[in-house]
Formats: C-alpha cells, structure tokens, sequence
C-alpha cells in the first residue's frame, strides 16, 4: 500500500491505495464519485476524463499513486455547487448530449480544449475531441455545444463578467 | 464540409406539443449526478467475475476452482457443473418457426464451450479487483473442436457442428412470397443479381452491461439493477428461468447509458447474479469491461444476401427474390431468429412490385450470438434493396432518383398494400425526395462528377441515394403472435393528479438516452393543460410502473406515447364530471381548453385542472358513485405498424490515389409523421446516421479462421469519433400516421436504416468508370483503392459474416 494526497474537486483526500489502483477506480469506489464513468478498458472512449492540475487525462490511465499530490476536478466540481459551468450550459442548449454516458468526458474534454484555443474551428473542435467518444449524438450537436460555449466565455472573459 | 447550423430554437407556440423544449434529462447528466449500475453500491455488497472461455469451439474436459476459493478476498468461486440446476437455460422468445433447433443455452457453459468469451466459472469476491486476480487461479482443461466460423461452410454436408444433438447447424428456414416470383422473372427483360455482406457489428453502447443484485434472503426477494432497455420484459423472463415467483423480484433499470438493442436481451450475468446473491445471501455486482462486452454482449447484423431483381427494359419493377444466411452465433438470444424476420417485409420497400419470395436460412456458428442492433434486419433489407435498385438503374443507363419515381407507391395511392403484405398508412416520397434533392444541390453535383470525370481528376465524385421506409412501432400484438413470437407489442402508461395539481405520468416505456421524460412531458402537459414543468416522468422500476413492455424498435413514441395519450383522456373525462358537479352545470355543456373547464354561456363559471384536483383530493362533493381519484391507466395496442420514410443522400469524394473516402455533404429528408419535438427528433437522426455511415465506412466485427474475435477491444474496432464524421443537414416533411391519434411513426432508427447504402451507392457511383460495380463493407480506403485496380468490390469482408 502507498500513501496517497490529493485535492479532488476542492475536499483534501489521503489514503492507502494499492499501486495498481486506478485513478478512475479511486474516485469512483473509494471517493465515491461516481460521476465520472468508465466506458472502456484501452482509453480509447475518454468517458473518465478528469482535469489534473487543470489539464485533461483519462483516468483510467492513470494510477491514484501518479495523481499524488495533485489537484483532480471531476464533472462534479467543475462548476460550483448548483452552478452551471458554461460548457454544461451549451450542451443542454444545443442537445449536445443523449444517454449522457460520455458527457461528463467530452464537457471536461473541451474544458481543456478551450483553455488551450478559446476560439476553436470546427474542424479544430473535432480533432480536439477526437478522444473522446460518443455513441448517440453523430458529434454535429456536441460541436454546436462547444462552439457556442467558446462564444460565451470569450465575451464574458472581455467584459470581465462570470467565470 | 457543409456549414454547422444552429439547431431547432424553442418558440413558444402555446402549444407545447411540437415546441423543441430543452431536455429535462440534461441538468443531472451534465453534473454527474447520475446513477448508471456501476455506481450502486449495496451495504455487504460483493463483487463476481467471470473466466472466459479463450477458445471457440472446445469440451470443457476438467475444471478446478479450488484456487481461486483459496485466496484472499475470495468469498467463493463455482464452475458451470456447481450451478447448473440453479441456473436453467437463457431464454428466447422467437421461436420462428415449428422445427427451430433451440439448443439449451446455460449461462455457465458445462461441458462445452461455443465461443470465445463464453463463460465456464465465476469467483465472488470482496472487490473488483480480488475477483479479478482470482480467475487466474482456476484452471481449465479443453479439448479443441473445430471452430465453425463460415455461413455457408457450415451448411455444408459433414461440416462440423456447434450444437452436435442438434445434428445441424441450420437452425431454422423461414420462406415467405407474394405473387409468383418464377412467373415475373420469366416477364422481365432485365435481372440484376448481386451478393451483398452485412458484417458484423459491436452495438458498443457507451454505458457497458453492468448488473446489482440485492436480495433479502429470509424472504426471498431480490431487487436487481440491470443496465437494461427491458426492465420489464427481464423480470419475467428471471422468474420463469429461475423459478423465483415473479412478484418477489423487482427490477430497476436506474439511468442507462445507451443500448442500441444490445441491452434488449436477457443476459447469463442478470441469472447469475440473482443465483449468487440467493445462494450467498449477500448483494453482489458485477461490471463488464469494454473488451469482456465485445465478446459476452451481443453482435449485429452478420448475413450473406443473395437479391436479384426483375425489371423490365422501360424500368418497371416486377419482382424482387432474396436468399438470406443470418448468422446467430453460437446460441439463440431473445429475439435472434427474428431480426432477420423484422427485415423480410421490409425487402420491396416503397416500390410497386408483382412478385416477391424471401427465405431465410438460420446458421449457428461458434461466435458470439447476434440478436436485435438498432434497425435489426430493417438496415440489411433497406441496404439490399437500395443498393440493388442503384444496380439496376446503372444496368438500364437510367438516373437512379428518376427509377425510384417511376415504382415507388405514388401518395395518392396511400394505403397501399404491398407485396409483403403491410399496409403502408401514410406518406409522401415525392416531398422529402424533392425537398432533399434541392437542399442537396443533385443537379449541380451531378455536373460537378460530369467534369471531374471528363477530367481525370484524381478526387472523384459519387452520389448516393437511398429511399426509405421502414415499419416500426413494434408491434401489434396478433401480428406478433401471427409471427411466432412469444409476447404482445402493446405498451401501458399512467396519470397520476397530485393534490396540487402536479401530475405523474408512469410509463411503461424505458428510456436510455432518448428523451422521453421532456417528450412525455409535452404530452401530457398539453393534454392535461398543466405547465410542462409540472409533470415528473416515473418509468424504469418495476415497483412504481408495474406494467410494460419496454424501449426498443422506435416503439416507444408510438405506442407508450398512444397509450400515454389515452391515459390523460380519461384523466380529463373524471375531471370534466366533477367540474360540472361542482359548476353545476350538466357534463355536456363543461368545455376544456388549456387547463380550465368553463361552462358553455357561462365564461364567468369555470374551475382550473388544478382546483378539480384539489377538490377530489378533499372528495368532500363528489358527483353519486365517483371514486375520488383522477388517475387513470391505459394499455394501447396498436393495429398496425408505422411507416416512417425519407431521402438521404450523400455525396463522397475518393480519392482515386489513396482509395480514401471522405464524405463531402449529407443531406436527409426524413418524414416521421407529427413530430412532438423537434431537438430530440434531429438528434436521433443525427445519432442514427452515425451508426449507419459507420458500418458503411468504418466498422467490423473480425473473427479468425480459428473463431478469434479479432477487434476485441475499442482500439481494434473502429468506433468513429467527431473527427471520422461529417456535419449532416437534416430537414423533414410531415405526413401524420393515420394510425395513431398523435400522427406520429417513431424515429429511433431512421437514421441508421437509411444511410449505409446511400454511403456506399456514393463510393460504387464515384467507382464506375473503373469498371466498380460493388463495395464491400466496411469500405476502408484499402478496399476502395483494392476495387480501383481490378478487384471489383474490394474484396469480400473476411471477419464478418462469410
């Protein structure tokens, strides 16, 4: 067993965990944070993606021993409580979600797409996305939802309102 | 790529059916406040893995769980023979035929295993992860047996056999005609034969299978959690398996991440899971991984299609003949021997013909069992015929919309009886295809492939088209039975008034993505007249909506949402008896409209929904003999099936140097009668598409010779994501049913029937002047680029079914 810290949506947590555990694994069945899913064995599906130290990883492909010390925002803290972030706003508006298996993934996804491009082309929003995968949409809505939520945190961001 | 448009804006109509209402679903899925299976933990609750077989074909000759009882962790381990009485067979409720061979199917395999991923032993264990190391340590000894992997090799005389008391591995023939095929081809002046593969598919909804079991052992009474689209279905179908009387289980489907048909099924680990939790006392969960679920969770499609179509030179269709092979694998799900039956009306499609003969053949091989993936047989029929009508229009140097309008069912000719026998209610082929082929631009793309053709350009241009229709709104009840199968097609719902006049609607549909909580809101707030926030939607739970039939076959819009629509009509008929009381006014002369009953002369006379349901809350003055209570159930069983049709199609550039496809614009027209709203109706079509011009480009269950699922995991099967796929324009045309009093025909699976061969009439079309005449699936650019130098479709998929 190896000692572990780390901050998950705001709440210090340590443990004892196997080496092998999982990240996902950790959040979901030790945390309880059950909001963020796994949806396959080999990464490819990106349903448990997370925000570590502000960057994405699927965590199901990293250990809880590897997030030591690191600050995790899973979909249940990207926004505070009973808020919506602007990105869980857009889905909502342009249906760019269906069963919702894979959205907590995709809306942390394009947390850090648009971090790293706040004004994304579609076709920038595709390849930017291209981890994670979606089984009911055909992707046109969830392209929809991030562009016009990229819309709206560049105009609050430059009338220095909201997030 | 075409130009993202916004999507279908809410505009307050007064009306709320028809309005595109954001989804009540949305606020919990997109916090992550969600309850899928996995995330039910049960105080005491243990954790059961399986070992699966590695082989295809093999005689279990020893089996030792000794080891895995040793470890750590471990709460027990048991092998097939440990469970067999308990466990029973799996059941399938489509016997298609009188002779069907259905083999016992045990959830724990005994003696034999039949394909790869079938399981021989559990371990319970204290977590996920102690079940899992434990499965190491029980040993198996297998004696090889040939793997049956061919269709048509295991018809063979002396092929091996997957089910050696069977003594074949032809598991049923189902023929079916209209009018007299030999006479027609005798008439024709043209045939045009082809063979086409429908490989198979991985359903690969996101959410995989995951089941809790949680009994109270002194009593006897299980509660099951099941990521199922069949709630209700399952529970009765675990009591006649397990002998554990049915109302002494209650199944819950919580939030559901997705099904596709592929959780429409009765699965080995729901039984063992019950078996468990009785014969330990304990709660016990279990979570399948994504590469154990693409082994253990059922397949698509898998049929070889023979069709020959007979014609005449001026292009009038007299006849169609299909020979199909359906791969089951290894054993009967559900409804396995159906699918390909769901398909067999659906052959002649929208076309006027004079003669049709279908037979299906059954096949049993040692691959994981197919069963009902969205469209199920619907997709393969539609893909046959359209892609055939594409053939015979190039045979004939005719234009392939132009030959479609001359034998497709005019509308005025609505309802119109076709050669196999359904009675198409409504529709309207010339709109969506004339609003389809404007929006598309047909006539400027068509010059466009003209000059890149003219030109030797290295990026030629296809166009594909598919017209289709499809019959859903499964089912109407004696047609099931009619059809062998072994339920009913009907759907219940109920209303329940709340003293303040809130409303729940309890329906017996399941939804896993869909919807139907926004949709049935729409519905019931405008026939009750309530705000649309005012209704809470109940469904998914055995104990608190007792009575269904479930989600699957675009069934249930039209007929749960019938049956909805009944219920709120007798709702409305209690309360219009109680306004007149209390109005004193006679029942004929209180009118409704929008929530208020008024009295006919008198519009100062009037009572809200709400005050009629708090005044029977209160049942202090109530008309003689009236129970005080506005609730009302409904069943709906509906006459016929619904037609939904459409246009798509889609222009693909190939480029001749590489042999890559890549689709340049899409564009549908579909008509799904009256629409409730409008954003879920064009996210289903666009969610369908994807799957459609998926199998068409993308993906393909592969086996080995030796019967090994070669794209095992999600890295080997092309699952496509948002960078594989293209923006789809999507517009409609309404014609309502005239078989429902809501107009409407379901809109599950459209999309995923109509694309795939306008995909591919696309590739072939780009591909003729390099002598190309067919395209196998999926069309990868190796394949393409395989046809563009001399082999003429590319190959034969070798995974799939051969």
């Amino acid at each position: 067993m190896v000692a572990v810290t780390m901050m998950v949506d705001g709440v210090a947590c340590s443990d004892e965990v196997e080496p092998r555990l999982l990240l996902a694994h950790y959040l979901r069945d030790r945390l309880g944070r059950v909001g963020t899913p796994i949806g396959c064995d080999t990464t490819n599906c990106g349903a448990c993606t997370v925000l570590l130290d502000g960057e994405s990883v699927k965590s199901c492909s990293v250990l809880a021993v590897q997030a030591h010390g690191a600050a995790i925002t899973t979909i249940q803290g990207l926004a505070g409580d009973g808020a919506w972030h602007p990105l869980q706003r857009a889905f909502h508006d342009n249906h760019g979600l269906q069963c919702g298996y894979c959205t907590p993934g995709m809306i942390l996804a394009a947390v850090d797409l648009l971090r790293r491009n706040p004004d994304p082309t579609e076709e920038e929003i595709r390849i930017g996305l291209e981890g994670n995968l979606c089984r009911c949409t055909g992707y046109v809505n969830i392209v929809r939802s991030v562009r016009a939520a990229a819309l709206e945190m560049r105009e609050s961001a430059t009338s220095g309102v909201g997030r | 790529m075409t130009e993202l448009l916004a999507p279908p804006s809410d505009v307050d109509t007064g009306h709320e059916i028809g309005r595109a209402r954001r989804r009540k679903e949305d606020a919990k899925l997109v916090h992550g406040q969600t309850m899928w299976t996995d995330n039910i933990t049960v105080p005491g609750m243990a954790h059961f893995a399986l070992l699966r077989s590695p082989m295809a074909h093999a005689r279990i000759t020893a089996i030792d769980v000794s080891g895995a009882r040793a470890l750590p962790g471990v709460i027990a381990a048991f092998s097939g023979a440990d469970l067999v009485e308990q466990l029973g067979s799996l059941p399938t409720a489509w016997p298609v035929t009188p002779e069907m061979v259905s083999p016992p199917h045990p959830p724990l395999a005994v003696d034999e295993v039949r394909y790869v991923g079938d399981a021989v032993a559990v371990v319970v264990a204290r977590d996920r992860y102690a079940a899992a190391d434990a499965l190491e340590a029980i040993s198996v000894d297998y004696d090889p047996l040939p793997a049956v992997v061919d269709l048509e090799a295991a018809l063979a005389d002396g092929a091996p056999l997957v089910h050696a008391d069977a003594g074949t591995n032809r598991c049923f023939v189902w023929p079916f005609s209209g009018g007299d095929y030999e006479a027609a081809r005798a008439a024709a002046e043209v045939v045009v034969a082809r063979r086409f593969v429908q490989q198979r598919l991985l359903p690969t909804a996101m959410e995989p299978r995951a089941v809790v079991v949680a009994p109270v052992a002194a009593s006897g009474e299980f509660t099951v959690y099941s990521a199922t689209q069949i709630p209700h279905v399952l529970r009765v179908m675990l009591a006649l398996t397990t002998g554990i009387s049915e109302q002494k289980i209650r199944v819950i489907a919580p939030d559901v991440g997705g099904g596709f048909g592929s959780k429409l099924d009765v699965y080995a680990e729901e039984v063992i899971g019950l078996i468990l939790a009785r014969t330990l006392g304990r709660p016990v969960k279990w979570t399948e991984s994504r590469s154990e679920g693409y082994q253990a969770t059922i397949h698509g499609r898998g049929q070889i299609q023979d069709i020959e179509i007979a014609a005449k030179r001026d292009g009038t269709i007299l006849g169609l003949k299909v020979d199909l092979l359906a791969d089951m694998g290894a054993y009967l799900q559900l409804v396995t021997a159906g699918v390909p039956l769901l398909g067999a009306f659906m052959y002649p499609a929208i076309y006027k013909m004079d003669a049709y003969s279908f037979t299906c053949t059954g096949v049993f091989t040692t691959k994981t069992p197919t069963d009902a993936y969205r469209g199920a047989g619907r997709p393969e029929a539609t893909y046959a015929v359209e892609r055939i009508v594409d053939e015979l229009a190039h045979e004939l140097g005719r234009d392939p919309v132009d030959l479609r309008r001359q034998n497709w069912i005019r509308h005025e000719e609505f309802p119109y009886t076709t050669i196999a026998g359904l009675t198409y209610d409504s529709g309207n082929y010339e709109a969506a295809t004339a609003k389809a082929l404007a929006l598309f631009d047909y006539d400027g793309l068509r010059a466009e492939q003209a000059a890149r053709r003219a030109r030797n350009d290295p990026v030629q241009l296809g166009i594909g088209v598919s017209t289709f229709t499809e019959m859903c709104g499964l089912a109407p009840s004696r047609v099931l039975g009619s059809l062998s199968y072994g339920a009913g097609g009907w759907e219940a719902a109920g209303v329940r008034v709340l003293p303040t006049g809130k409303v729940e609607v309890v329906t017996g549909s399941s939804a896993h993505g869909q919807g139907h909580e926004t949709a049935w809101s729409q519905i019931a707030a405008d026939l009750l007249g309530v705000p649309f926030e005012d209704v809470e939607v109940i469904h998914g739970d055995t104990q608190s909506s007792p009575k269904g039939m479930d989600t699957y076959g675009s069934r249930s819009l039209v007929v749960g949402g019938i049956a909805l629509h009944l219920a709120a009509g007798k709702v409305v008929d209690k309360a219009r008896r109680i306004a007149a009381h209390l109005l004193e006014a006679s029942v004929d002369d209180v009118q409704f409209e929008k929530g208020t009953f008024s009295v006919k002369g008198s519009p100062e006379a009037k009572l809200t929904i709400q005050e009629v349901a708090l005044a029977t809350f209160a049942a202090h003055n109530l008309p003689d003999g009236m129970e005080p209570s506005l609730d009302s159930d409904a069943v709906f069983d509906p006459e016929n099936f619904s037609y939904p049709h459409g246009t798509h199609l889609c222009a693909v550039e190939v480029d001749t140097e590489t042999g890559r496809p890549t689709i340049r614009s899409y564009v549908c027209v579909d008509d799904v009668g009256s629409v409730i709203n409008p954003l879920i109706v064009e996210g289903q079509v666009h969610g369908g598409l994807a799957q459609g011009i998926a199998q068409a480009l993308y993906e393909e269950a592969v086996y080995d010779d030796d019967g090994n699922l070669v794209t095992g995991t999600m890295a080997d099967y092309l699952v496509p994501s948002a960078a594989d796929l293209p923006n789809f324009v999507t517009d409609r045309t309404e014609t309502p049913a005239t078989s429902n009093p809501l107009g409407v025909k379901g809109v599950g699976e459209a999309g995923t029937i109509a694309s795939t061969p306008a995909v591919i009439n696309a590739i072939v079309d780009a591909l003729r002047p390099f002598g190309v005449d067919d395209m196998a699936m999926p069309a990868t650019p190796e394949r393409v680029w395989r046809a563009l130098h001399g082999g003429r479709q590319g190959g034969v998929g070798d995974g799939g079914a051969r």
